[in-house]
């Protein structure tokens, strides 16, 4: 296609300087007749290529995006395309989840003698875009605003017993915890400032994270189903200092991940662990109780919650009120702990089909239909970033780059694009470090079920690297290194 | 005086109807599981078929609909003189305009939370232009609160489910419909166009329904000297660290909040063309007070946390006669991911503030942990 008529789409390409940018020279050297929808932006290497470019360039009106590199163990950098491979294989299997249709978006291989092949190449991706024809856009979709996997009788069934009973271990862990306050420095000559926990919210059916400093503060520590926060996003915190913190084991998997990552480090934390029974969504309570109603009290009775509020009791099945990840949750128990209390969960096997009930209504949908709920769901994001703050793997703290000026991706107009891409720099940077705490999706104010993303990543890097974050301290995410022969990456020849 | 009015459920949808022809009509919507104001057109407003939709309680306040998460404040543009080509013609245009608007089924909360915005906005000797043109421009129609929730606390600030106090219209949900009273004289012409009827006997309904929304309160704070106190709270370090450990340093309370009103302002595009945009800020944020050398004197979350609360029952009752920048909404304490309550800190700042010798006020909500956070507090005297 030509620009003379009037049918060029928006192609944008990102091209190595030593490879591929030189293959379109030798094409244009050779008089190689090519279509010219390709925008090319030269890039250092295709290692340089920040996945958020191609999703930015797809999000804001490109009709497709190819990447170009060295041939795979030709790399000038020698490793830059071994990085890329694994980051742009991943994101392509990431867009269709936002409604982007992977065909849009290519990545391949061309050298800087490969004249002939980058003909090919662009000519043949090229007419791939336009059989697809111009990308749907954002301002012309029509919004979804209603989450129908969170209605009850679509909640997933719990593959385990959840339940919100006393824990007979809690004043076994209580003692612990007074024990190792109140114990002499250790071989480091450091005592324990502190011990990170829950006590009683401002409500019955609400907890906090607390401090322990003191025995009476220990007094307060509550374990039960409203347990909700991970309290592993606030060890970076205390960075140097000793202190301790009580995980379930959902939270044991982001105190894994910073120990892998080395933002914290084994000798500075003490940790308490104890089995958990699945914590509950206090917005599910709050819907099977009467407008306003004043909660008294609650108190658990195996695997039901009776709350008396406004003068009434109401029993609640657990199985109503959990958090959709305990739904599937097979690691109730700390993976790692200095002291395990009480006796461990029975753990019960992975499901075959192991999707949340977001993913499961989104993979049912149409690419269109999926870009319609973002879009409904995003409009009422309040940019509050509660969703980064409650994110233990958010370790940029004040340094995000949806704040930086320079380089600049979000603008701070109230639009749902700026919404939608800070989610996609989030889940992005999440890829393989996600330990699927959910705590950015129950942060939200606004309950957008923004976890959908991060857990569309997990069960790509699963898929193709067998990988789950938060498991092995040693371990490196798999993104963050490679593979020569990549097993399950098919070596991209686009023709 | 009989200048009640008395609307049925389908009156009032056709008085909306009517309304949203010649105005923006903003009204509760709910999206997923929230709730927000949202623009409704006449059409939208036909699949409306009983008001109560439009009278929920909003998950976010209304405060947009005057200072808007994100306005242009100045477009600008710079191009080449075609005689001379070294000179640049700068272009300027502040489009500082508002649509008539009605924003309706609001609380009486939140028509405060304005009253609260008008006072750095549009008092002293700087007017906002931007925020009084819509304020000007807008008609408040305020529902009086049926119920409060659990943590609602309006009358610890001053007010009541029925105040009328930054409303233009007031209306009350009684048997068969709602009974308006207008506030203002804009009101007041606004209700005399309507073509509801007189409320004829409703008074006692409407005043035994205020009355039933008063009971279901809280208890009141019994708080005093609230500002002097919690400023006397300022180098009190360790209280501040203690009360902000738990927080995630998001902005849920700022954003959500009807008198946060603390912005920022950016340029978009490029410098030959381009936008400058105000849009809100956050105090929890750490950039909130970062300077251009790199120096931040809100560092820590403590600070920032000691600089939200003492705005608001502190710096803010110092600067306009002793009125509180809080209306008692409790959509902070709802929506925070650590559920920590402005109630609780204010309450334990005030109780034992140093150089203050009072144990007495009482706890906000039943709560275990009350006898024990007023002891450390005193203890620091």
């Amino acid at each position: 296609m030509s620009v003379l008529t009037g049918k060029e789409l928006r192609i944008v390409g990102f091209l190595c300087n030593w490879c591929s940018y030189g293959g379109a020279d030798t094409a244009g050297t050779a008089r190689a007749a090519q279509p010219t929808d390709l925008r090319i932006i030269r890039v250092p290497c295709s290692g340089r290529v920040n996945p958020l470019f191609v999703l930015k360039a797809l999000m804001h009106g490109a009709d497709g995006v190819l990447v170009s590199g060295c041939h795979p163990r030709d790399c000038h950098y020698s490793s830059g395309n071994f990085y890329a491979r694994r980051r742009l294989e991943m994101l392509k299997d990431f867009l269709p989840i936002v409604g982007i249709d992977p065909e849009r978006f290519e990545y391949t291989w061309v050298s800087a003698s490969e004249g002939q092949r980058w003909k090919e190449v662009v000519t043949s991706f090229t007419d791939r875009i336009h059989r697809l024809g111009p990308a749907p856009r954002w301002a012309d979709i029509k919004p979804r605003y209603d989450l129908p996997f969170n209605q009850p009788e679509k909640l997933l069934e719990p593959i385990r017993p959840l339940g919100c009973g006393e824990n007979p271990s809690l004043g076994e862990l209580k003692q612990a915890i007074r024990d190792a306050l109140a114990a002499k420095p250790g071989a480091d000559g450091r005592k324990l400032e502190g011990v990170l926990g829950w006590k009683r919210g401002f409500d019955a059916v609400h907890a906090e994270p607390v401090f322990m400093q003191t025995p009476e503060d220990v007094d307060e520590l509550v374990w039960g189903p409203f347990n909700v926060h991970n309290l592993a996003n606030f060890l970076p915190q205390y960075k140097g200092r000793k202190i301790g913190v009580v995980v379930k084991g959902c939270d044991s998997k982001g105190l894994i991940e910073l120990l892998a990552e080395d933002l914290i480090k084994r000798d500075d934390v003490v940790i308490f662990g104890m089995g958990c029974n699945g914590t509950v969504s206090e917005s599910r309570i709050r819907a099977r109780l009467p407008e306003n109603a004043v909660i008294e009290a609650a108190r658990g009775q195996g695997a039901t919650l009776v709350v008396s509020a406004s003068g009434q009791d109401f029993e609640l099945p657990m199985k109503d009120l959990a958090q959709d990840k305990c739904r599937q949750c097979v690691k109730p128990n700390a993976l790692v702990s200095d002291r395990f209390v009480g006796r461990p969960v029975t753990e019960p096997e992975a499901p075959a089909d192991d999707r949340s009930g977001a993913l499961r209504f989104l993979d049912d949908l149409t690419l269109e239909e999926r870009m319609g709920f973002w879009k409904g769901q995003m409009e009422r994001c309040i940019r509050c970033y509660a969703c980064r703050s409650a994110c233990p793997m958010c370790v940029c703290r004040d340094h995000c780059v949806s704040d930086s000026r320079d380089p600049q991706w979000l603008t701070q107009d109230d639009d749902v694009l700026q919404k939608m891409f800070f989610q996609l720099i989030h889940a992005q940077h999440l890829a393989g470090r996600c330990t699927g705490c959910g705590e950015c999706q129950r942060a939200c104010p606004m309950g957008i079920p923004v976890f959908a993303l991060k857990q569309q990543f997990s069960r790509m890097i699963k898929n193709v690297f067998g990988y789950a974050a938060g498991m092995d301290p040693t371990a490196t995410p798999p993104l963050l290194t490679y593979q020569v022969e990549e097993p399950n990456i098919k070596e991209r020849e686009l023709s | 005086m009989s200048s009640l009015r008395f609307a049925t459920p389908d009156a009032l949808l056709g008085w909306l109807k009517k309304l949203a022809a010649e105005y923006r009509v903003l009204a509760p919507r709910q999206e997923g599981p929230s709730v927000l104001f949202r623009p409704y057109a006449a059409a939208d407003l036909d699949g409306v078929s009983d008001p109560a939709a439009l009278l929920r309680r909003a998950t976010a306040s209304p405060k947009g609909a005057m200072a808007p998460h994100s306005e242009t404040l100045v477009r600008f543009s710079a191009t080449k003189d075609e005689q001379d080509p070294a000179k640049l013609n700068v272009g300027l245009d502040a489009p500082c305009q508002a649509e008539p608007t009605v924003l309706f089924g609001l609380r009486p909360c939140d028509a405060r939370g304005f009253v609260v915005l008008d006072r750095p906005y549009t008092s002293g000797s700087f007017k906002d232009p931007y925020y009084a043109a819509r304020r000007e421009a807008t008609i408040i129609v305020t529902q009086a609160c049926p119920a409060a929730a659990p943590t609602c606390f309006c009358h610890w600030t001053g007010s009541h489910p029925a105040d009328s106090e930054g409303s233009d219209l007031l209306f009350t949900a009684v048997d068969g419909g709602y009974v308006f009273e207008a506030v203002s004289d804009r009101g007041r012409a606004l209700l005399e166009s309507s073509g509801f009827a007189d409320a004829g006997d409703r008074q006692a309904a409407v005043e035994e329904a205020h009355a039933r929304a008063a009971g279901s309160l809280c208890p009141p704070s019994g708080l005093e000297d609230i500002p002097a106190r919690v400023a006397a709270r300022f180098t009190d370090s360790e209280f501040w660290i203690r009360h902000t450990a738990k927080c995630l340093s998001c902005g849920a309370c700022t954003y959500l909040c009807p008198t946060c009103q603390c912005f920022t302002i950016t340029d978009e595009g490029s410098p030959l063309e381009g936008r400058r945009l105000r849009s809100w800020d956050s105090c929890m944020s750490p950039q909130f007070t970062l300077e251009t050398s790199g120096h931040n004197p809100r560092a820590e979350k403590f600070k920032r946390m000691r600089n939200r609360i003492s705005h608001k029952f502190s710096y803010y009752p110092q600067s306009y006669d002793g009125a509180y920048s809080c209306v008692g909404c409790g959509r902070c304490v709802v929506s925070c991911p650590v559920s920590l309550d402005i109630r609780q800190v204010v309450a334990d700042a005030v109780k034992g503030a140093p150089g203050v010798n009072s144990d007495a006020a009482p706890a906000p909500a039943a709560k275990p942990a009350k006898a024990k956070s007023a002891k450390k507090s005193s203890g620091k005297e």
